[in-house]
């Protein structure tokens, strides 16, 4: 395997790991993983948490290192909703959508989301910067509405707060 | 001068807010002044409208100021907050702070407190004690102690603990498990996450005596993704309990032994079912399991296994300390102890609020919550969850325990509470419900994966304005008939809750806010 740049994806283009790297530390992580008992989902946590998502060409290393067919590595990679077979934008803003967040504005919010980054829930603005998406609970229903901007969670956002945070990922994408 | 000590909460509710910033602006202006403070980053006192919640250590106890800014902090100190002074943030002591004082805090005595991830602070305050009485115990006398306690489920099917415990303990299997459910995916319910960032130890001490109790040696905490603090302090908690011997191999020198692991959740609201967690634990899709066989007997990887949630494992340990009898002296009816209610949603003051099983609705919500944040009326309020009903204001005077919530086709589940204000659509939640159960149904059975699609088509049928080729009024009555025939099929012929419960938020806002559907109101009696 020659150390290419990897095949077109969505989102930013720059300073991606070669292909052969990305391989290599797959492999890395499926051997650490293969003994541990149910240890398909910690393995995936694993890759996604040094990738950013799960490449799709690494279903069949995954299965063949945990004895599973490619159809069930797959099948748990699509099922939860956490898992991404797709890089994402390089910030990911989510808004919470679940009761205690809706009854302090949170549907606005996301209306507001949606306009000033001028994309739709569930995608990514056309310039890669930020992939907008909803999410069911946070834990910050005391201090709704909550959003999460990349790791750090934001609580009692207000649609000033919200525009101020989204204008920080702008300048910075 | 001996430094001051100051408390600086590291919930995660808190650090929403701002408490990192807010702790280092103490730093550096106290720094700046010459002041010599001792920054602790403790549990939140759960008190999230006052977050960042600041607490002085003076003579006379801890006193309090919130909700504190980052640059609040140079005049809080110019004010003297350093020996308690009086300022418009300033709350008094904090244990007389009326919200506190009048709860009745057992497993959530030490939140706000302590350090969570200081073995001497837990050690301080009654920690272990539960552990070192279970490990002079047999198993099935522990097993005695929490039926005798009455603690039932908390994380929201209120299953005698005892019961369960028995089963597994008298099952026969060469491996045993024990599982704690951290899949908290309710909205309102944050009590698990509190506990598991602000008091792990009391978790983790609940599961050592769960473990031996009933003869399991491997235990696994499954927590949701959305919970990085909660999994990152269990991780080093257990690390720290393992190395002083609370964990591991000849646990306490008792020559006993249990495990502890976490496993991190991937998002999928339908793995808090018990054996839908069992599965993602294993490594498959979070799909439910045909029950029998019971997990009790055929759970993790085939074997006797208890699932508890975080809060009925984390009432062991006061169980065990100050026996069963003293748990079961709390409580109303069948309900026994304590439940952390969670105010949430439209709230003034959003919170945790650990009381005796029997109080009303209307004293968490005005007493404690003191109305609305929004200052508008008060409408409707979802306990336990999203699957729980919407309970009008005809019913906030029912004593919150389970059985009198049962009665009114409601659930006090895991204790958590949504309010909405009057801007809120009944209709629109309603159908909210339905299309959450579309988004995170297992697909196993028909009712639920079919069912809640249809669900939100129906509803949209009734809300629809009306046409010149369906009449309003004969449209909606065959659609409200049909929701309602719908809703029934999924009660009865869902394989979990997730399907089996949808049709609590869905129908309790049909019956009791019918305006909002655009249908005549009837009168309250009927509804």
């Amino acid at each position: 395997m020659t150390s290419s740049p990897t095949p077109a994806s969505p989102g930013p283009s720059a300073q991606k790991p070669s292909q052969a790297h990305i391989q290599g530390s797959i492999q890395g992580l499926i051997d650490s993983h293969k003994s541990v008992p149910g240890g398909l989902l910690p393995l995936l946590h694993a890759i996604q948490d040094q990738l950013g998502f799960i490449p799709s060409e690494a279903v069949g290393d995954i299965a063949k290192g945990l004895n599973l067919s490619r159809a069930e590595v797959h099948g748990v990679v699509t099922y939860y909703h956490f898992f991404r077979s797709e890089a994402p934008g390089k910030h990911v803003v989510q808004v919470c959508r679940a009761e205690a967040c809706q009854a302090c504005g949170a549907e606005e919010l996301m209306a507001l989301a949606e306009k000033t980054l001028g994309c739709a829930s569930h995608s990514t603005t056309a310039n890669g910067a930020v992939t907008l998406e909803p999410v069911y609970c946070l834990g910050m229903c005391a201090s709704s509405p909550a959003i999460q901007v990349n790791d750090t969670v934001h609580a009692r956002v207000t649609p000033n707060k919200l525009n101020q945070l989204l204008r920080q990922l702008e300048t910075t994408a | 001068m001996s430094a001051v000590k100051v408390f600086v909460p590291r919930d995660s509710a808190a650090l929403a807010v701002g408490a990192d910033e807010v702790a280092a602006a103490l730093q550096q202006e106290a720094a700046a002044r010459g002041s010599a403070v001792v920054v602790v980053r403790n549990s939140s006192r759960g008190m999230f409208w006052l977050e960042t919640l600041v607490e002085v250590e003076t003579p006379n106890g801890r006193v309090a100021y919130g909700p504190v800014e980052p640059q609040d902090v140079p005049a809080l100190l110019d004010a003297g907050m350093l020996q308690g002074a009086a300022h418009p943030l300033c709350h008094g002591l904090t244990q007389n702070i009326p919200y506190l004082a009048k709860q009745e805090r057992l497993t959530f005595a030490r939140m706000g407190v302590t350090a969570p991830l200081s073995l001497h602070d837990y050690e301080a305050h009654e920690g272990w004690v539960g552990l070192k009485r279970a490990l002079t115990l047999d198993g099935a006398a522990i097993v005695q102690n929490i039926t005798d306690s009455g603690l039932r489920g908390r994380g929201g099917a209120a299953f005698p603990a005892g019961i369960k415990w028995r089963t597994v303990l008298n099952a026969a299997g060469a491996q045993k498990y024990l599982v704690c459910n951290a899949d908290e995916g309710d909205s309102g319910t944050y009590s698990d996450r509190m506990t598991m960032e602000g008091d792990p130890f009391m978790l983790i001490e609940g599961m050592a005596i769960a473990g031996i109790a009933v003869g399991a040696t491997q235990g696994y905490i499954y927590i949701r993704s959305e919970y990085p603090h909660a999994i990152s302090t269990m991780q080093e908690a257990i690390a720290l309990a393992t190395e002083a011997g609370y964990l591991g191999a000849n646990l306490c020198g008792s020559g006993k032994t249990f495990n502890l692991e976490v496993r991190k959740a991937a998002g999928s609201y339908v793995c808090g079912e018990e054996t839908a967690m069992l599965e993602s634990i294993e490594g498959k899709r979070g799909v439910v399991r045909a029950k029998p066989p019971l997990p009790a007997l055929e759970g993790l990887f085939g074997l006797p296994t208890v699932i508890n949630n975080v809060i009925t494992l984390a009432s062991v340990p006061i169980i065990m300390a100050k026996g069963a009898q003293f748990y079961k002296d709390f409580g109303v009816g069948r309900s026994h102890g304590t439940l952390p209610f969670q105010l949430a949603g439209n709230i003034k003051h959003g919170g945790l609020v650990e009381k005796a099983f029997g109080l009303t609705l209307r004293e968490l919500l005005f007493d404690f919550g003191g109305g609305s944040r929004s200052g508008r009326p008060i409408k409707a309020v979802q306990v336990g969850g999203p699957l729980g009903a919407y309970v009008p204001e005809s019913q906030w005077d029912l004593p919150l325990d389970y059985e009198a919530y049962a009665a009114v086709g409601a659930v006090v589940g895991h204790g958590g509470i949504v309010v909405h204000d009057d801007t809120a659509n009944l209709a629109k939640l309603a159908r909210y419900a339905m299309e959450f159960c579309a988004l995170e149904s297992c697909g196993k059975c028909t009712p639920c994966r079919i069912g809640s699609t249809r669900g939100v088509e129906v509803i949209d049928r009734i809300t629809a304005p009306a046409n010149a080729k369906h009449p309003k009024e004969q449209q909606v009555e065959q659609q409200v008939h049909l929701l309602r025939d719908l809703c029934n099929t999924m009660l009865s012929g869902s394989l979990c809750a997730m399907g089996g419960m949808t049709p609590y938020p869905v129908l309790s806002a049909l019956n009791h806010y019918p305006e909002d559907f655009g249908l005549e109101v009837r009168t309250p009696e009927s509804a």
